[in-house]
């Protein structure tokens, strides 16, 4: 217990010397979730929208003035044909576009059926059917104005409820994610940091011929970046609230709780990968080009896991990150306890016990080869 | 031989922050000569051929080395030296054939050079049989012979030695000498730093630095008349005493 | 010319040699554009949907059976308790609640208008608002189907305009042939930055630098010869990868493909003249790859990749232009997807020329043969 004690203040030592090291260290999440979370952002606000009108009259100029005063629309450029449309939208100048047909207000005055076209630019998929959203709603705004809605049928009249995130903003949606994903980064960087030190000077070697017992030596590098890691996880909810106004309706204790079970995981996942791998180059190589990407699009940071096919669904169970970004937002957006958040929670101290475990073992092994 | 000196240096001074590693030095080292540059370990012998290679800016002083300014003539002086660092730095992952080769491509030689000096550099090795391993699996000593030569592949009117004997068994260290001698038949100068003191002897002309300062310079006949000493290892002692004496009282 | 050849052919011995690097280098990149393509996605399919149903009516099952035959909502619970419905929407099991209120079916009779309430989680931002608006339409065409067959309306009457909507570029709104272009740029710059960062930083570990610093060699044929190799093994990755994603994902290529390895030739110079800057300003691979780390996350979350520019905060907006892979991604997708032509892609084909330019020039400048 006296070794262990020794280890653990020989790893503070460490931590507190190297200042610059525990500036990145706490800073570095701090900032990343203010760049992404500024950055990454679905909203659909400014939509570039092409006009083509091929003989303005008083109703088509009347519709143009309603895209003008949505709000979300700005007309980017006004065409008489629509073959100038198509460079448009290649260079991304368009989003958009309402195409009118010649003699539009003679035809409704004439009481026929006038028509309007509405193109979006479909590339990226979700913001093309938004835009043609908000563009038909303009357009049947206007159209029901036009003539009294006299219609014989039967109407329904849906009440939308938005729940949990009635303005639904995506910072709310992102900055709990990106929480999730910016400590998963930072926690393999501080496991990286220490045992590539221990492995440079050789002091790993001593520290296995020690008396110490390998969970001691593991229980040793973890506890102080723990300690550090906690203070990112307070740093990035401070921010979610001050910064971006994320609600937090939950339990403040629990979802701290739940950040240190998260930095304890993202922790023992760092240790077995270096414990498991030979050289410090491989084992970065293989961190950062097989767990990025897969980190950033399986734990449902960006992309909603319900609309991936199931075998993707089953690997995302593995990615300790999803079931953060489950909890984060349970917590903060739902105002959820324990009593829905118990098997996530569970996953989450299964996982640690298991990479704890598995690291331990193979510092045995190592210690037998 | 070439009348003209290879190397002059005049009060060559480098600081790092406040600590000056190499102090004023002022030597020529004559066209053809085996000229040894002795110390201990931090006694500025690196720093000072870093400088003459142009791989480390000077804070102050000159220095020409094969009639070219080392401030001005940096790329000039590399086309015609060869420089063979303490740390071993041929490509481990290539083949001695494939390592050759590209630094005769970099040095500008023809295919038919390449080819014919690779010849002649195996046979004279005794490497023929290893021409096609990779560096990383020949042994040590070997390494450093072949490092030695590929330092001499583009023929070079000056060779820099730093520690090439380093960790190498004494059986090597001689035959590591066999071919500096050879080089030195052929008309390389040749500038070799080393701590090992029995290999002073081998040189023409030495000289013994001592915290950043060249403490003595001569033939090793030359000094021992000085210092009246019986070997050169005698007068390295009582010469670097004084300054381990002062670096303790600091 | 002739040295930057011989050093260069040094440098792919290099790669082949090293097995592990190369199946990094080669395999996990397709593997990964084969499975990540799937997960990138917004798509809204089978909404699971709780049901409370308190009329239990002919009407109202009704609306239930369009729901689960639209193919957007899959009905995955039904009761008549609200309790229930909102704990299934705390949970997570499920997405959306509808709650068809008693007196629906006589409502409809009597006066011909009926509520009813569509709760949605809406902690998903624009998914919510796309579910909103695939319930609307569903319970609008049921209203409309449920009305009599009204003598048709006088055409003098009302006047009508009739909206059409169009998706151009990409009518089957499939996520694949926006997400695989751009995932297999993210693959081919992170190999490259990661590749061209460390390699200089390693070559000053191991000594082999100075070696190469006392040979007459020019700062640029040294730079040229660095990146001549990554750049072909760049090319050769997006050709793999585009062969994938034309054959398995048959992501269109409308667009010129000699422009799209042209622009690609040009990218990859920004790229990886930024990964050798980097190795040039760090010492330690261990550095190289904390700062490769950094870029890489703003690489792939500022440029447009997985979230639209347009949505960013303005000044995110400004910044993102730094990104060469917002404009690499900007240009595959306009070629692939669009079938631009050079005069579309003119303005971010001239940006990465003349980062390009720059990035060499700082590389170059920033490699000294000589420390000061």
């Amino acid at each position: 217990m006296k070794a262990l004690l020794g280890l653990l203040r020989k790893e503070v030592y460490h931590i507190l010397r190297d200042r610059r090291t525990l500036v990145v260290i706490i800073l570095l999440p701090v900032v990343q979730v203010v760049i992404f979370g500024y950055a990454i952002r679905t909203d659909v606000e400014h939509v570039r929208l092409a006009i083509v009108d091929p003989a303005p009259d008083a109703t088509t100029l009347a519709i143009r003035n309603r895209f003008e005063a949505a709000g979300v629309f700005r007309t980017v450029a006004v065409l008489p044909r629509m073959d100038g449309l198509e460079p448009l939208f290649e260079r991304g100048a368009a989003q958009g576009a309402v195409v009118f047909e010649p003699g539009l207000a003679e035809k409704l005055a004439r009481g026929l059926p006038a028509q309007i076209l509405i193109v979006s630019d479909a590339t990226e998929p979700n913001t093309g059917s938004i835009v043609q959203a908000y563009a038909a709603a303009v357009v049947q705004q206007y159209s029901r104005e036009l003539g009294a809605p006299r219609r014989a049928g039967i109407r329904i009249v849906p009440t939308v409820r938005m729940r949990f995130n009635p303005t639904r903003q995506s910072s709310n949606l992102f900055v709990p994610g990106l929480m999730a994903f910016v400590l998963t980064i930072i926690s393999s960087l501080m496991t990286a940091i220490s045992l590539t030190r221990e492995k440079e000077t050789g002091t790993m070697e001593a520290l296995l011929v020690s008396p110490l017992r390998p969970w001691q030596i593991i229980v040793g590098k973890v506890t102080p970046y723990l300690v550090v890691g906690f203070v990112s996880v307070i740093g990035v909810i401070l921010e979610a609230r001050l910064i971006f106004h994320v609600p937090l309706r939950g339990s403040v204790a629990l979802l701290l709780f739940e950040g240190l079970l998260f930095i304890l995981v993202s922790l023992s996942l760092g240790i077995l990968i270096s414990a498991r791998t030979s050289s410090q180059r491989v084992a970065m190589m293989g961190a950062l080009i097989g767990t990025m990407l897969p980190t950033m699009l399986l734990s449902g940071f960006i992309f909603p896991l319900e609309s991936m096919p199931a075998p993707l669904r089953a690997i995302s169970y593995v990615v300790p990150a999803r079931w953060f970004v489950l909890v984060a937002r349970g917590i903060m957006l739902k105002g959820i306890g324990l009593a829905y958040l118990w098997p996530a929670t569970l996953v989450l101290i299964a996982m640690a016990l298991l990479l704890l475990t598995a690291s331990t073992r193979s510092f045995h092994e190592r210690l037998e080869s | 031989m070439n009348e003209a000196p290879a190397i002059v240096v005049r009060d060559l001074t480098r600081k790092f922050g406040g600590f000056t590693a190499v102090d004023r030095i002022t030597f020529e080292v004559h066209a053809g000569e085996v000229f040894g540059f002795l110390g201990a370990n931090g006694a500025g012998k690196t720093t000072a051929i870093r400088m003459l290679t142009a791989l480390l800016a000077p804070t102050s002083g000159q220095a020409m080395v094969a009639g070219h300014d080392v401030y001005r003539e940096a790329e000039q002086i590399k086309c015609d030296i060869g420089y063979m660092s303490q740390r071993f730095s041929l490509y481990e992952d290539l083949t001695v054939r494939e390592n050759i080769r590209l630094y005769g491509g970099i040095y500008d030689l023809t295919d038919r050079q390449i080819h014919d000096r690779t010849t002649r550099m195996l046979a004279q090795l005794g490497l023929e049989h290893a021409a096609d391993q990779f560096v990383r699996a020949i042994p040590l000593g070997w390494r450093q012979k072949l490092a030695f030569s590929v330092a001499l592949l583009h023929e070079p009117k000056i060779v820099f030695l730093d520690e090439p004997t380093s960790g190498v068994d004494p059986i090597t260290r001689r035959q590591f000498w066999e071919l500096i001698y050879e080089a030195a038949a052929r008309g390389t100068t040749v500038l070799v730093t080393t701590h090992y003191l029995d290999e002073a002897e081998y040189c023409d002309r030495i000289s013994i630095m001592v915290a950043g300062r060249i403490a003595a310079i001569g033939t090793p006949g030359e000094l021992k008349k000085k210092f009246d000493a019986s070997s050169i290892d005698e007068i390295f002692v009582r010469l670097a005493r004084p300054a381990a004496a002062s670096e303790a009282r600091k | 010319m002739r040295r930057i050849l011989f050093l260069a052919r040094a440098e792919v011995l290099h790669v082949v040699r090293d097995r592990a690097t190369l199946a990094q280098v080669l395999i996990v990149p397709i593997v990964q554009l084969l499975i990540l393509s799937n997960a990138a996605t917004f798509r809204i399919l089978n909404t699971p949907t709780y049901v409370v149903d308190f009329d239990r009516t002919s009407a109202s099952r009704g609306l239930v059976t369009r729901f689960a035959a639209s193919g957007h909502f899959q009905v995955t619970g039904q009761s008549a308790s609200l309790d229930l419905a909102n704990e299934a929407l705390l949970r997570g099991d499920v997405t959306m609640v509808l709650t068809i209120p008693r007196q629906f079916e006589a409502s409809l009779v009597r006066t011909g208008v009926a509520p009813i309430e569509l709760s949605v989680n809406a902690e998903k931002g624009s998914a919510a608002g796309i579910v909103q608006s695939y319930a609307s339409s569903i319970v609008a065409t049921y209203a409309s189907e449920l009305s009599p067959a009204t003598e048709p309306v006088p055409i003098r009457d009302v006047p009508r305009i009739d909206v059409r909507m169009r998706s151009w570029y990409n009518a089957t709104l499939n996520y694949k042939h926006y997400m695989v272009p751009g995932i297999l740029v993210a693959l081919v710059t992170l190999i490259g930055t990661l590749l061209t960062a460390q390699n200089i930083a390693r070559e000053k570990e191991l000594g082999t630098l100075e070696q190469l610093n006392v040979t007459p060699i020019t700062r640029g044929q040294f730079i040229a010869a660095k990146l001549l190799p990554f750049w072909a093994l760049g090319l050769i990755n997006l050709a793999i990868g585009l062969l994938v994603a034309r054959l398995v994902f048959g992501v269109p290529v409308r667009g010129s493909v000699l422009l799209l390895f042209g622009s690609a030739a040009l990218y990859l110079v920004v790229a990886l003249a930024i990964g050798l800057w980097i190795s040039t300003l760090v010492e330690t691979q261990q550095q190289a790859m904390f700062v490769t780390f950094f870029i890489m996350n703003v690489y792939l979350l500022m440029s447009g990749l997985f979230t639209p520019i347009d949505s960013m905060a303005p000044w995110v907006q400004v910044v993102s232009q730094l990104n060469p892979v917002r404009h690499f991604v900007t240009i595959a997708r306009a070629i692939l997807i669009k079938g631009a032509g050079l005069a579309e892609i003119a303005r971010p084909l001239m940006i990465l020329a003349v980062y390009g330019a720059v990035m060499l020039t700082l590389a170059v400048r920033q490699y000294s043969k000589r420390t000061a």
